[in-house]
């Protein structure tokens, strides 16, 4: 408790009103751009420029730059790829990563901790750096332009802080439940499909913890899968927004395509990712 | 794999293992190795290339046609690093000691929409802040004009001197509520007791912040910092998306990673160079190691010696 004054006096409220006044003028500076986007996207071009701030009404009111946008890119295939890209590394990267943390957390093997050090090494170093490398590797393996090449590089570079986080939750599970089960014959893969409801939580941070990065990505899209059939969200709109830099609508329009699937998901799924990150950044 | 009697090794801890170890190894940990190897090679005749030594770094330090680019993408990349130590790691301190504070309601609220930005992809954000910083807009004229500092409106983002601070304050504005939340998990981790105790002794909300709650994060300031760090030297889409490829004006914006971009797959007239873009991110990598060595050996051990 910060104060705890029977009454509460003038202190008490000039700080509560300073810390609201505060926070509340920050909030608005956060939202402001992108409210302003969204708004004038709804906008004819003329009331872009005059009436900025005002709300859209049945005067300004002009779909034009979405009609630009459906009838210029083909918004719907990027979002398709974006949502199998996404999708794709991230159950793979659950998939793979509770395995590998199963085996580090339950099993005392020779180079037991010596592996956990080898995959912990990519948390800190980015995966662009190998960049040139894995253009190679990609071409020789026949995967450029396809959204395989994507997947399989997130899943990469998400295995070392999913296993990571993993790890750590999976070594606080009791150990009595897995050894009640080993009485009753279960296998070791038994086990970890027991012990894997168990780390729901942890498993729906890293969920989360992946999902921002690779769906936002413009890089390895850019250079790896940059084909018309393989382009994701992010770089269609990188490429549409560059071509119609003139058209204000079409750019607004196309801004506000792109964001709002991001922002229903953020408030949707806000709690477990704010819940992540704070509890899976490295103490 | 030591030998241990006569045991083979169990094969399901094998199987667990295999998949993560194999993708990571094949994806991430190969590509960083083998990135470097070619750092060491130039392009030879037809499609082998030649072992070639540290020759490539020499260039990229001493020729005149790399060194100047290079100090100049290094020395951009530290300034975006400052503002973003100086500017957004503070500003994310004091959001997150007003959301700890006990007085305040809808803090939930308060940090779901201050980590809105966030979320966004920086490509969408880049294009939001070239449309508000757009003279043609005006809507950076208008704000000024607010505060009654109208005549100081520029084309921020076409100046030489003015574009990388303001693509850095971008930078800045989307990624804040990382530190916020990072502070404000430290600073709600404090026990109670400690702050209380304090107040007892007729301690300022002031005192009680600077003196007990900050040298109780420092943990905290460090992970934030070596993560800023990373990020910084790392960074790329922004500066692609607002400034394309030549990071202009006059390469006033280019940094690490639009140099590499630029180097491995030319631009324009120059040719693509994959032996020089690998070199570059030899140097980037060197740079990111140091950085996160420094982290480990010089702030994390002195902060355990303290605790201990």
């Amino acid at each position: 408790m910060l104060l705890r004054r029977p009454g509460r006096g003038l202190g008490y409220w000039t700080q509560l009103l300073g810390t609201h006044a505060a926070l509340l003028a920050y909030t608005a500076f956060a939202l402001f751009p992108v409210v302003l986007v969204i708004l004038n996207s709804f906008k004819g071009r003329r009331a872009i420029f005059r009436t900025p701030y005002a709300l859209p009404n049945t005067d300004t009111w002009d779909l034009v730059g979405y009609r630009t946008v459906i009838n210029g890119a083909n918004f719907g295939l990027y979002f398709r790829n974006s949502l199998i890209v996404t999708l794709g590394a991230l159950i793979i990267i659950l998939l793979v990563s509770s395995m590998a943390a199963h085996a580090l957390a339950e099993y005392d093997f020779p180079g037991n901790n010596l592996m956990g050090l080898y995959l912990a090494v990519g948390i800190m170093i980015p995966i662009r750096l190998g960049t040139v490398s894995i253009l190679r590797l990609m071409v020789d393996l026949h995967l450029t332009d396809t959204l395989w090449a994507l997947i399989l590089v997130y899943v990469a570079q998400g295995i070392p802080l999913a296993v990571f986080i993993l790890t750590q939750f999976m070594r606080q599970v009791p150990g009595d439940l897995k050894d009640a089960a080993r009485i009753d014959g279960a296998s070791e893969y038994r086990i970890y499909a027991l012990v894997l409801p168990l780390v729901r939580p942890a498993l729906g941070t890293v969920a989360v913890f992946n999902m921002i990065p690779i769906w936002n990505d413009l890089w390895f899209p850019l250079v790896l899968a940059s084909s018309e059939k393989s382009k994701t969200i992010i770089l269609g709109a990188q490429i549409f927004l560059g071509q119609y830099v003139n058209d204000w609508n079409a750019v607004l329009a196309s801004l506000t395509l792109a964001m709002v699937p991001v922002i229903v998901l953020y408030i949707i799924f806000s709690r477990q990712l704010i819940r992540g990150l704070t509890s899976g950044a490295i103490k | 794999m030591r030998p241990q009697g006569k045991k083979p090794f169990p094969s399901h801890i094998l199987v667990f293992l295999a998949p993560a170890v194999l993708i990571y190894t094949v994806f991430m940990i190969y590509p960083l190795l083998d990135s470097l190897r070619l750092s060491l090679f130039a392009p030879g005749e037809g499609r082998g290339e030649l072992f070639v030594g540290l020759s490539n770094y020499r260039t990229l330090l001493t020729n005149e046609q790399w060194a100047p680019r290079l100090w100049n993408a290094i020395g951009n990349n530290f300034l975006f690093f400052a503002v973003h130590m100086l500017v957004q790691n503070p500003i994310g301190l004091f959001l997150a000691a007003l959301l700890s504070s006990h007085l305040i309601r809808g803090k939930a609220i308060y940090r779901t929409l201050i980590f809105t930005p966030t979320v966004l992809s920086i490509v969408l954000v880049g294009f939001i802040w070239r449309l508000i910083l757009s003279p043609l807009w005006g809507i950076s004229a208008d704000a000024l004009d607010l505060i009654g500092l109208g005549n100081l409106n520029r084309p921020w983002l076409g100046l030489e001197s003015t574009a990388l601070i303001t693509l850095s304050l971008v930078s800045v504005w989307q990624y804040v509520g990382i530190p916020m939340l990072l502070f404000l998990a430290a600073l709600i981790g404090i026990p109670d007791e400690l702050i209380e105790a304090a107040r007892v002794d007729g301690a300022t909300a002031w005192n009680v912040f600077w003196r007990i709650k900050f040298p109780l994060i420092l943990p905290t300031v460090g992970i934030v910092a070596v993560l800023t760090f990373v990020g910084n030297f790392n960074a790329f889409d922004l500066i692609y998306t607002t400034q394309k490829a030549l990071a202009g004006p006059n390469f006033a914006t280019d940094i690490l990673g639009t140099f590499f971009f630029r180097t491995f797959f030319g631009v324009q007239l120059q040719p693509g160079n994959p032996t020089m873009g690998a070199t570059i991110a030899g140097v980037m990598f060197l740079i990111i190691l140091t950085g996160v060595l420094l982290y480990f050996f010089g702030w994390q051990r002195r902060l355990q010696r303290i605790e201990y």
